[in-house]
């Protein structure tokens, strides 16, 4: 077993590294204090292949693995928590359900420009009485002639508004399941610009606050039928199968963010004096810090063993929850304990670990709480 | 190569437009220096068109000899007719020491005629002096005598390493302009002058200068400053600049920058003091908001008085500064300007 | 077109410089990168690729894991990489060093060669211009602009206060600043492809037309006599005082040197 990495993931991080510190380290401050979605710098990341890393060659992507992808995510997190989760959303869970269940034709219509970064995508299963019930789902789909016609609403919603191309999930039935009737979900993509796909209010959030997170509106809105992604009724299939991919990038944006709130903390020690030594000298400065490093670590681990499940394993469910489980609370950990080592200026907005713990929480919340980690790893155990 | 046929301190006679380049005076206050070690002369080596002229001012300026190599070839600079000058003299004359300009001249001509005339050229020099090879003696290697000593800096200043070329002649070296002492020049010093032409044949090497776009600077070159009101990132803006003008103006001084503040564009290149800006030496350096990274430090820390004015306590600028002053520039910069003009008023 | 640029892995001496407890230079601590003139040369390589269309081949010459650099700028978009690696030609000062590359550089087929204006570890500046005599080419120094007209460069070589438009018939050596353009970054995908890809690797044996004698620390005309790292003048005094005391401090200061 060997934990050094290549050659080639060694060259791909630097690349991520010198990216997050030149381009949108600058701007991440700003980016918090203005709720902007930082346009320019997804220009950027498409220009430089990020926004279709773990997408084939022939589908425009850069025909990297998914652990490529996951350091990507890790490195812009560690700068800017919303940077991290522009592409988390983007590749993992609209890219990658095309790139899967798509047909020939969806993928030369949607996964090429999605890979390219021509064009951004997003994600629509959470309604708001549907979060981590997905089964509660109200919005529907009825076929008309050539047409789908869709409506209800989408919460909550990464990359709203901003995003050109949406997978949404909406009920296309119902179907006897086991002696009672349950809903039929189906997959669909969506354009932005179609007639009755509009956006409700935006949402003031606490943490990753220059994600564009909106609500989805359809009233009527009709897409043509080729527009049903995978089979009609295997929507929740999909969903689960795309969200345990999502896991990876949301674990790998959490782990970032542990690792910007360590390094900064490092850093901050150092320079910070009180009575006469800097307070990296205390024993207790150095206990913290080797917990902090330690729990690092071992997300790090969990984390680029779930990438690398998702590229030999057909299911890796319960590596990518162990993984977002773990790397999501090490980070909630890690930045409240950077915050506390900053004392006084970590309560405030210009030192960088006001915001990196403010990022952190959401990590706990979406794409599967941190309790639905916990369910699906459970169930595993005990099935 | 008899080593022993090679003698005299050689000096290249930069000249742009038909004006010397003050580099050339500072490098024959050196040769001098060097000459008088080794019992020589110094010889000033002027190539142009139309040039003759100006051996006299190489006379004041300390040259002994000045071979003027005059040709139409030679109007503006270009590598290759420069460097058959220049490889021409050194093949005919055979100096034991060749010193020219670190300048964006002298950085191309140097190497080209060291390659030609197949021996070593040490870059960017800071100090030259005459001395033994090796250092201390070695049991098994002679050692020896009257060599030309170079000490450079290299690594973006972090290190300096002293560097002979015992085995070749001449000795070659570039020397950063600023570094060395001008002589005070000498009214009425007559040169010995020796026209040479070594024939100027034209081939692909020759390259066509098709334009010549000459940069417009009112500014006084920050080299030449004795005092320089120099900002950094801290400074905050191109607008914010105007404190610091307001302080040189008092003064009397110039105003330069560090990389940061170029690198954002609210100030020119020539204005850059450090490792890849200029060597700047003056009687005052104010570094104001200037954190003190080490190109810029070796671009400055000669100076005579070293003032820094930083809000951050742990700055590298204060381990060079002779005073340094922890508190923000803009509360202190626009007082000192005020009181510095009071005492100015008050002495006279 | 088939362009050669030759670049080299340097230390990186910007904000990265570590030094040992005793004060010196700790060169196994520091990071390496593909030297910043170098990385501009290849930029405008690769932006005349663009353009034209070129075949780009990089060259370097150091240790085995000098590799790393080729593979960057395979990664950034040149075609081919020659690593120029052998004990002997180790020490070499610029004179030994651009005999080697251009030994190297003979077997290839080339328009144009860049090379950066200098290195960060030397900032000698020599080595392109070396180069270009010992192949006996035309050089055109500090480029800041870099345009091709038939068989012929047209380039801005920059000086103090003027810059010369200068032509030049092809072939032809030039030697780029790093102003000159802002590198692109490599892709994700391009570094995977990079290490797919062969990497030549020559020794002595494969120069052409050159000397022993010429060759590395024994074929180095410069000998260094004394190196070490450099000692910093000491700190002055540091004062923290509100504004009127510091304008006072000053004040003082300059008046007991005689400034005012």
């Amino acid at each position: 077993m060997d934990f050094t990495l290549s050659k080639e993931h060694e060259m791909a991080r630097a690349l991520f590294k010198e990216f997050a510190e030149k381009e949108v380290k600058p701007l991440a401050q700003e980016v918090d204090e203005t709720e902007v979605f930082p346009r320019e710098t997804v220009e950027k990341m498409a220009k430089l292949g990020f926004l279709g890393i773990p997408v084939p060659k022939e589908y425009g992507g850069q025909g990297c693995d998914p652990l490529t992808y996951a350091m990507c995510v890790e490195e812009l997190s560690k700068v800017c928590g919303t940077t991290g989760v522009i592409v988390s959303a983007h590749t993992s869970l609209c890219c990658d359900p095309i790139m899967t269940y798509g047909t020939e034709e969806q993928k030369q219509k949607y996964l090429i420009p999605l890979a390219k970064g021509e064009k951004l995508g997003a994600f629509g299963l959470t309604e708001p009485g549907a979060g981590t019930d997905a089964q509660g789902q109200q919005t529907k789909a009825v076929l008309d002639g050539d047409e789908w016609v869709l409506n209800g609403s989408k919460c909550f919603i990464t990359n709203g508004k901003e995003a050109d191309v949406y997978v949404i999930f909406a009920i296309t039935g119902m179907v006897e399941k086991r002696g009672r009737m349950t809903k039929e979900i189906s997959a669909f993509i969506v354009e932005k610009g179609t007639p009755g796909f509009t956006f409700g209010t935006k949402e003031k959030k606490m943490g990753i606050r220059g994600s564009s997170t909106y609500e989805l509106i359809f009233t009527d809105c009709r897409i043509p039928k080729e527009n049903l992604l995978g089979q009609q009724g295997k929507g929740f299939g999909i969903a689960m199968h795309t969200l345990d991919g999502g896991r990876i990038g949301i674990a790998s944006q959490a782990l970032g963010l542990a690792e910007g709130a360590l390094e900064t903390t490092i850093q901050y020690v150092k320079e910070r004096k009180q009575f006469g030594r800097t307070i990296g000298a205390f024993q207790n400065t150095q206990f913290q810090l080797a917990d902090m490093a330690t729990k690092v670590q071992a997300a790090q681990l969990l984390v680029y063993k779930a990438a690398m499940a998702k590229a030999t394993q057909k299911v890796y469910s319960v590596e990518a929850a162990m993984a977002k489980l773990y790397a999501a609370e090490v980070a909630m950990e890690v930045t409240t304990k950077a915050v506390q080592l900053h004392g006084g200026y970590g309560y405030i907005r210009e030192y960088d670990v006001e915001r990196m713990m403010r990022d952190a929480k959401i990590t706990e919340i979406y794409e599967g709480t941190s309790e639905v980690q916990r369910m699906v790893i459970s169930g595993a155990l005990l099935k | 190569m008899n080593l022993e046929e090679y003698k005299g301190v050689y000096v290249f006679a930069q000249q742009v437009d038909n004006e010397i380049s003050s580099i050339a005076f500072e490098l024959l206050g050196k040769a001098k220096d060097l000459a008088k070690d080794l019992n020589t002369e110094v010889t000033a080596v002027l190539v142009g068109s139309g040039i003759k002229g100006l051996a006299d001012q190489l006379a004041e300026y300390g040259a002994d000899k000045v071979i003027v190599v005059d040709d139409p070839e030679l109007k503006d600079y270009r590598t290759e007719p420069y460097a058959h000058a220049l490889a021409s003299v050194i093949n005919q004359y055979k100096p034991e020491i060749m010193l020219v300009g670190a300048t964006a001249i002298g950085r191309d001509l140097g190497p080209r005629v060291s390659a030609r005339v197949a021996t070593g050229l040490t870059a960017d020099c800071t100090v030259l002096e005459i001395g033994d090879f090796p250092l201390q003696a070695v049991p098994g290697q002679e050692q020896l005598h009257n060599q030309l000593l170079m000490t450079r800096p290299a690594f973006g200043g972090n290190t300096i390493a002293t560097i002979a070329c015992p085995y070749n002649r001449p000795q070659m070296a570039t020397v950063r302009a600023g570094v060395m002492q001008k002589i005070e020049p000498i009214k009425g010093a007559k040169a010995v002058v020796e026209e040479f032409n070594p024939g100027f044949t034209p081939d692909n090497k020759y390259v066509e200068i098709l334009d010549i776009v000459k940069a417009v600077t009112e500014t006084v070159d920050i080299m030449d400053a004795k005092i320089l009101v120099s900002g950094g990132r801290g400074v905050g803006s191109p607008e914010n600049f105007k404190i610091l003008e307001e302080l040189a103006e008092v003064l009397g001084g110039t105003v330069s920058c560090s990389r940061a503040v170029v690198d954002s564009g609210w100030k020119p290149k020539d204005l850059q003091v450090g490792q890849t800006g200029k060597t700047v030496r003056p009687n005052v350096y104010f570094a104001i908001g200037i954190s003190g990274a080490i190109q810029h430090v070796a671009g400055m820390e000669e100076s005579d008085i070293i003032v820094a004015i930083n809000k951050d306590a742990d700055a590298p600028i204060f381990d060079v500064a002779d005073y340094g002053v922890v508190g923000d520039l803009n509360k202190i910069v626009p007082k000192l300007t005020a009181a510095l003009k009071a005492e100015i008023a008050a002495a006279k | 077109m088939k362009i050669v640029v030759c670049i080299k892995q340097v230390p990186d001496t910007k904000g990265g410089v570590k030094f040992n407890p005793d004060g010196t230079l700790d060169r196994g601590a520091m990071l390496t990168i593909m030297n910043p003139d170098d990385k501009a040369g290849l930029e405008a390589a690769l932006r005349l690729k663009d353009q034209y269309g070129a075949e780009v081949t990089v060259v370097t010459m150091g240790l085995p894991k000098a590799e790393e650099v080729l593979r960057e700028a395979m990664a950034m978009g040149a075609d081919k990489g020659i690593l120029v690696t052998d004990r002997v030609l180790g020490g070499a000062d610029t004179w030994a060093t651009s005999t080697t590359i251009a030994g190297a550089i003979r077997n290839l087929e080339y328009d144009l060669i860049i090379t950066g204006r200098q290195a960060i570890d030397g900032d000698t500046a020599q080595v392109g211009p070396q180069i270009s005599e010992h192949l006996n080419i035309p050089v055109i120094s500090y480029a800041q602009d870099i345009k091709i007209e038939g068989d012929s460069v047209i380039v801005e070589r920059q000086y103090e206060d003027r810059y010369h438009v200068v032509k030049a018939k092809m072939p032809c050596l030039i030697t780029a600043l790093s102003e000159l353009n802002e590198p692109r970054y490599m892709t994700p995908g391009g570094i995977f492809d990079a290490y797919k890809q062969e990497i030549t690797v020559w020794g002595r044996a494969d120069l052409k037309d050159v000397d022993d004698a010429n060759l590395g620390l024994k074929g180095s005309p410069t000998k260094i006599a004394k190196a070490s790292d450099k000692v910093r003048k000491g700190a002055g005094e540091k004062v923290t005082l509100d504004p009127d005391e510091s304008v006072s401090y000053i004040v003082d200061k300059l008046k007991v040197k005689h400034v005012i």
